[in-house]
């Protein structure tokens, strides 16, 4: 009975652990960021939308609200300021894309330079669909061997020598 | 052709890995260059009741060069840019970018440029780094080369190191210098 019950109990611990630790990342994760107060809930939402939505170019691979670089905080200052003065979402992402190109903003305009961007994931997805198609309908087609009398003689020798031992 | 359609793959998949090779994703494209220069109009090092702004370089080719005390790359161009100063006696201002100990304009940067030397033509202080931002600032060096009409017409992100001054930099210099203004 308690040799059953052990691993289990170790499961259960891990796992308490482990959500305790995810937690705990969270809120390091939201001490972070720098308090602001908005005027109305519409300019909170669009800040908030905003610096998800664009991407510090000091760290490439972390949005805005996610980062710590110097530079993130001041591009969040900049979108928050320009919000606040009674931007639109235009306002903020013309004001960085014209500082720092499409390059900055996680979502790129469907445009010619893109356009690979856009399109090339759902032609991979069509092109592999297609093939999977092919396959499984070349595989129903395919004609099933006939087994010849001499391999069936030596299947049947494997299988009795094998019994022997 | 069964065999082909994998080679072709992957003649394809490393072609795409060389291209990822050859392209640092840290060098991203100025969307400035062919457009006139951001203002600004910011205190000066040596002079801070006095301002040195974008429009007081009208009509000269000029570098704006992106530096910071703590910025250790700098620290390592400075050579090199100040050789290409001299040589090419070319007016350079030098952006201080978010420099500690810059509220009341001293110490640091003060202290770099005396044991380093000032190639600098005037130092322009941007003590929130907002200046930095509207010039686009990834992180410092940077290097702008701007024309005789105030547009930029390069820029060097990162140190800029002797054979690029040879090759690109003073070519580009001599160039724009003949350009009308």
């Amino acid at each position: 009975m308690n040799a059953l019950f052990k691993p289990l109990h170790l499961k259960l611990l891990l796992g308490v652990f482990l959500l305790f630790f995810v937690l705990g990342m969270t809120a390091l994760y939201a001490v972070k960021i720098e308090f602001h107060s908005f005027e109305n809930k519409a300019q909170e939402k669009l800040y908030l939308q905003l610096i998800a939505e664009l991407r510090c170019v000091k760290c490439q691979n972390q949005n805005l609200a996610e980062s710590n670089a110097e530079l993130a905080k001041d591009m969040r200052e900049k979108a928050y300021e320009l919000i606040i003065k009674g931007g639109s979402r235009d306002d903020v992402v013309n004001y960085m894309t014209a500082r720092y190109g499409d390059f900055v903003l996680y979502k790129p305009p469907f445009k010619m330079q893109t356009l690979l961007l856009w399109v090339g994931p759902p032609i991979f997805l069509f092109l592999s669909l297609l093939m999977l198609f092919r396959l499984i309908r070349n595989q129903k087609n395919q004609p099933i061997e006939k087994l010849s009398e001499t391999d069936r003689d030596s299947v049947r020798d494997l299988l009795t020598s094998n019994k022997e031992k | 052709m069964k065999f082909f359609i994998p080679l072709i793959a992957f003649v394809a998949l490393i072609g795409l890995m060389l291209f990822g090779l050859n392209n640092d994703p840290k060098l991203i494209p100025s969307p400035f260059i062919g457009q006139s220069a951001p203002q600004f109009e910011l205190p000066r090092l040596y002079k801070p009741e006095q301002t040195i702004s974008v429009d007081d370089m009208k009509g000269k080719v000029w570098i704006l060069n992106l530096w910071a005390s703590w910025c250790v790359s700098c620290r390592a161009e400075h050579a090199v840019l100040t050789r290409l100063i001299n040589k090419e006696k070319i007016p350079t201002v030098g952006l201080n970018y978010k420099d500690y100990g810059t509220e009341d304009y001293g110490d640091d940067a003060v202290q770099w440029l005396s044991s380093l030397g000032n190639p600098y033509y005037a130092v322009a202080v941007d003590t929130k780094g907002m200046a930095g931002i509207d010039w686009g600032v990834v992180g410092v060096p940077e290097t702008f080369l701007m024309d005789k009409k105030g547009i930029v017409r390069y820029k060097f992100t990162g140190p800029v190191y002797q054979k690029a001054v040879d090759e690109t930099l003073i070519p580009l210099i001599k160039k724009l210098r003949e350009e009308e203004g």
